[in-house]
């Protein structure tokens, strides 16, 4: 079998490397989206549990530092709405689940 | 945790890969018989062979499922088969561009490599949705465990099959059948994929993982996942995984 002249063979090499490239590309790109989700996730999560201690100091009347927190109440002690709202973050964050 | 030492190894892979393709272009001689497009081989067949290697690594994380009943090893089995499909895709588009330009004809089916490389693909197509199918998640687990031996012990016999056959044009690579400097660029290029795979692998497991800690997290916080009808979902359930390393 003779062999391919460059011009003729180049644009065979270059597809193939391509798609490999193509193929790790979309590969991260789909790692990275999964990554940016777990980020954000996370960042649900670390404000609720920051809200949570916030009402949690609030409705124990935890020593000075709670009954301090307790005077100018925190915005999940605050609203009445606010347990569904965290709940929802949690149901959020627990539903959110892993994709195939 | 999957995440350690992955900062170290994403480097190696990366010099790695980029010494191989410099190499491959800059080092690695023409063949005679095929000249410029026989540096197709060298990401074709390493990613054959690190294919092939995965379906086996995820036969064995299986076995030790089905041994341990450990969850971690179904995890770590249906990454490894994850990735290597992806890695056969790129077997079979890479392979047909070389058909193409070697033999005039992207595929041939009269040709046992093509054709049995084909339907090992095809059999491990169907390894997802025999997941997404079961909804319960040990079934899912035990299932997917079984069809991973199964499928993962067609793998060498399959491979044997394509040896012995003497009808054939696709070339063979065997130990000498290669140059010198071509045959030191081969065998750097099946180490570079096989550190691509194993990166890939550990992003994925350190992805689980974290989705893993986080939903271990969203439940201390107070969240009732009973009230939750967990999402159908073809990848093993997280909510197991907690607290893994």
């Amino acid at each position: 079998m003779p062999a391919l002249p460059l011009h003729t063979a180049g644009p065979y090499v270059a597809a193939a490397y391509i798609v490999f490239v193509a193929l790790i590309g979309i590969y991260v790109a789909i790692m990275a989206a999964k990554l940016s989700r777990i980020e954000r996730d996370l960042g649900e999560l670390t404000e609720l549990a920051r809200r949570t201690r916030g009402g949690g100091a609030e409705r124990t009347g935890d020593g000075a530092a709670g009954a301090a927190r307790g005077a100018e109440p925190t915005r999940a002690g605050a609203s009445g709405s606010a347990p569904s709202l965290e709940a929802e973050v949690v149901r959020h964050a627990v539903a959110g689940g892993e994709g195939p | 945790m999957y995440g350690k030492r992955l900062r170290a190894l994403s480097l190696t892979t990366i010099a790695t890969l980029t010494a191989t393709l410099a190499l491959v272009f800059f080092w690695a001689p023409n063949d005679a018989d095929q000249g410029f497009l026989q540096k197709i081989i060298y990401i074709h067949v390493p990613l054959a062979i690190v294919t092939l290697c995965g379906f086996i690594v995820g036969a064995c994380c299986a076995i030790a499922h089905l041994r341990t009943r450990d969850p971690r090893w179904d995890m770590r089995s249906y990454v490894a088969i994850h990735i290597s499909l992806v890695f056969g895709v790129g077997v079979l588009i890479t392979g047909s561009i070389w058909a193409k330009g070697s033999w005039g004809h992207w595929w041939v089916w009269s040709e046992p490599t093509l054709v049995s490389f084909l339907l090992v693909m095809l059999l491990y197509a169907t390894y997802q949705p025999l997941r997404f199918a079961i909804e319960d998640p040990e079934r899912q687990a035990r299932a997917a465990s079984v069809f991973a031996i199964t499928a993962g012990a067609f793998v060498p016999i399959n491979f044997a099959i394509v040896r012995l056959s003497t009808q054939y044009v696709h070339p063979r690579l065997g130990s000498g059948s290669l140059p010198g400097r071509m045959e030191v660029v081969f065998l750097l290029a099946i180490a570079s994929i096989a550190l691509l795979w194993t990166t890939l692998w550990r992003y994925e497991m350190t992805s689980k993982h974290a989705a893993a800690q986080l939903r271990t997290l969203a439940r201390l916080l107070g969240g009732d996942e009973d009230d939750v009808p967990p999402r159908r979902s073809a990848a093993p359930s997280v909510t197991h995984l907690e607290g893994v390393g």
